[in-house]
């Protein structure tokens, strides 16, 4: 990271958002999709809508391009009410999930199918679709008809139509999910490059976590039609609102009991019957009581002999082992038959591994590696 | 090749030989006969007792003079020219009938596609001359549809449709309507939604979406659709004999008079040679639109 201000808008109560959804309900017949809800976002932001399919992100979409419209509240976009205002009279586009390219159409003509909508010159059009091309890596294939090019190829004709009018606003409906993994983490990386060149306000939508933490500035975790947390990744992964967030985004460990707010700010909670109180950090708004104690398994160290300087130490066996090439996850089991998973970077040779199946072994962490979330 | 393949493959090959190569030959070897009051009512016929001479002798008689009559009497041609026109006209009134229903059935919710499928296809349990005698009853001075006409009182006298031409197109776009409506509706059934959307949210009107994009994309199935109404209007009989009277030249009467009437069936062959000729070039047209169809599929 260079010495450059940090992009938050959010953080700024001076900014206006370019976005606001204001107590948004969507029902469809007795069925509803998105709960109220309230929502900004801001200009040049690349934001992610991150839920499991059926949780209203698309809904949310598509209400923003003019597909649906709210049946309750406003959203305005660029401080204008966008009620009633048809899809093809908004300053935003959208990459579609199946690309929805013309198949009658060249590559070419198809990034060119916005731009003849309005009134620019042929001669502006030919350029601007040439910029695209370039910005897209496409010039070779312009000619091409869509069913004559790959995958991926097929997925920056997309991007490029959707971008080749110069959108305030551009909405990428799962834009990676039809391609490979090697392929989707060149293009997620490529797609920030774009977002980065062309200062567009991007909104994605996906069901990838790893996708969303990649890309997004900020990530919106929804379920059942709710916004259950929005923040900017890292906070997202380290400091999760709820076990429900937790879950969702990366792997977890989950250790449930009643926790106790400590005179040193952080929380206990007694998980099992004679085991020491494990400590964390107290969650947001926790008061005591039922509550889940959650750690990331990278934060747990795993140890053959006791460790003297942690005060968070439990014994176990170990049941599984996962070898990832990159990462080991130990699966260990506690005595009250609890799971825990602990996960140790492989920097050394496999045939120098330390703990084998069925090895006693101690899990420890740090008094603020976990948090404890009220339940 | 092992033996099963090539009885496999042979199969449809003896078939198309059986029932087309080998008639074909028969009625071209007729149109290049004479008429005779004999039976069958032509000569020469080919005498297989007399050997290479009487072989020789029987194709020495045959000669293209039925053509040279073709085209020196301007009936043939005008009848040509008119069942061209007619078929055409009506192929055009089928499209205009055929694609807002293939697009509505398209459109309508999914649990009513197979209902209306049905309905489409429900008027051939019926026999088409039946249906055909029916229209007789709807269009004839006293038919339901001057009655009714009349009982409005849209008109004061009885409107003469029948024995005109649009008594024919009306028979014919009727007759031939779900072969319009089928290939045009299977088309637009797999149109993607989506780039509708698409078209749309690039800054499209509805309307707009519609010939830029259904419209091209269902260009295949609009194709298929008009020559298979075309290629049988072209040849159509029944109809003009039964709604057309004696006004609508057609080539199919043409040809029903010159065999049925006349018993003249050496004219009658070369007149159905002809009609074979003209349509041969719809019909390959017909293949190569279809090949096309599936390789942009591929």
């Amino acid at each position: 990271m260079t010495a450059a201000v940090e992009f938050a808008p959010w953080t700024d109560p001076t900014e206006t958002p370019l976005i606001r959804f204001e107590r948004v309900v969507k029902r469809f017949g007795d069925f509803t999709a998105i709960e109220p809800l309230n929502l900004s976002i801001y200009r040049k932001e690349f934001f992610a809508l991150l839920g499991p399919s059926g949780c209203g992100k698309t809904t949310l979409m598509r209400m923003l391009a003019g597909f649906e419209a709210p049946s309750e509240g406003t959203i305005t976009i660029g401080g204008r009410d966008m009620a009633g205002i048809p899809p093809n009279k908004r300053e935003v586009n959208m990459m579609f999930q199946s690309y929805a390219l013309f198949p009658h159409l060249s590559v070419w003509d198809n990034i060119a199918f916005g731009l003849k909508r309005g009134d620019m010159s042929k001669e502006e059009i030919a350029a601007r679709v040439d910029d695209m091309l370039r910005l897209t890596r496409l010039d070779r294939f312009a000619k091409r008809k869509p069913h004559q090019i790959s995958g991926g190829q097929k997925q920056r004709v997309a991007l490029a139509r959707a971008l080749a009018k110069a959108p305030k606003l551009l909405l990428l409906d799962e834009p990676l999910g039809a391609l490979d993994k090697k392929l989707r983490q060149d293009t997620q990386f490529e797609l920030m490059d774009i977002q980065e060149k062309t200062e567009t306000t991007f909104v994605i939508v996906t069901h990838d976590q790893e996708e969303a933490m990649t890309v997004a500035s900020r990530v919106a975790v929804m379920d059942n039609g709710k916004i259950v947390q929005v923040d900017t990744p890292p906070k997202i992964y380290e400091t999760p609102n709820s076990t429900y967030v937790a879950d969702f985004i990366g792997d977890v460990n989950l250790l449930h009991g009643r926790a106790e707010i400590r005179a040193d700010g952080l929380a206990s909670l007694a998980w099992a019957e004679g085991a020491t109180p494990i400590k964390g950090t107290a969650g947001e708004g926790l008061q005591g009581g039922e509550a889940s104690f959650v750690i990331r398994p990278e934060k747990v160290t795993i140890t053959a002999s006791k460790p003297k300087d942690r005060t968070n130490v439990v014994k176990g066996k170990i049941l599984d082992i996962a070898y990832l090439g990159n990462l080991s996850t130990y699966h260990v089991e506690l005595p009250g038959g609890q799971v825990l998973k602990a996960q140790t970077a492989n920097n050394r040779r496999l045939s120098r591994r330390d703990f084998t199946w069925e090895d006693e072994v101690y899990l420890s962490w740090t008094d603020t590696a976990g948090l404890v979330l009220a339940r | 090749m092992n033996f099963a393949r090539r009885t496999l493959i042979g199969i449809p090959y003896i078939w198309l030989l059986l029932l087309f190569l080998v008639p074909f030959g028969i009625i071209f070897k007729i149109s290049l006969s004479d008429y005779a009051v004999s039976i069958p009512p032509y000569t020469p016929t080919l005498d297989l007792a007399q050997g290479w001479a009487g072989l020789r002798d029987f194709l020495s008689q045959l000669d293209f003079e039925n053509y040279i009559w073709l085209s020196e009497d301007d009936l043939y041609w005008k009848a040509y020219l008119s069942s061209v026109k007619i078929a055409c006209i009506s192929t055009l009134l089928t499209l205009l009938v055929g694609f807002p229903v293939a697009y509505g059935m398209a459109k309508s919710a999914p649990e009513w596609r197979p209902m209306l499928m049905m309905l489409i296809i429900l008027p051939f349990w019926t026999s088409f001359l039946i249906r055909v005698y029916a229209w007789i009853g709807i269009l004839s001075n006293e038919g339901f549809l001057n009655q009714f006409l009349l009982w409005t009182g849209v008109i004061s006298d009885p409107l003469q449709i029948m024995n005109t031409s649009t008594a024919v197109y009306i028979g014919i776009v009727y007759t031939y309507l779900p072969f319009m409506i089928l290939p045009i509706y299977a088309t637009l059934e797999r149109l993607d939604g989506s780039l509708l959307e698409a078209a749309i949210d690039l800054g499209c009107s509805r309307t707009k979406a519609f010939w830029l994009v259904t419209v091209p994309l269902s260009r295949a199935g609009v194709i298929a659709g008009c020559f298979l109404v075309f290629i049988p209007a072209l040849g159509e009989i029944v109809i003009p004999s039964l709604l057309g009277g004696s006004g609508t030249l057609m080539i199919g009467k043409v040809l029903w008079e010159e065999f049925f009437s006349n018993r003249d069936w050496p004219v009658a062959s070369a007149v159905a040679i002809i009609l074979l000729l003209l349509l041969v070039v719809p019909i390959m047209l017909f293949q190569r639109n279809q090949e096309k169809a599936q390789e942009a599929e591929g």
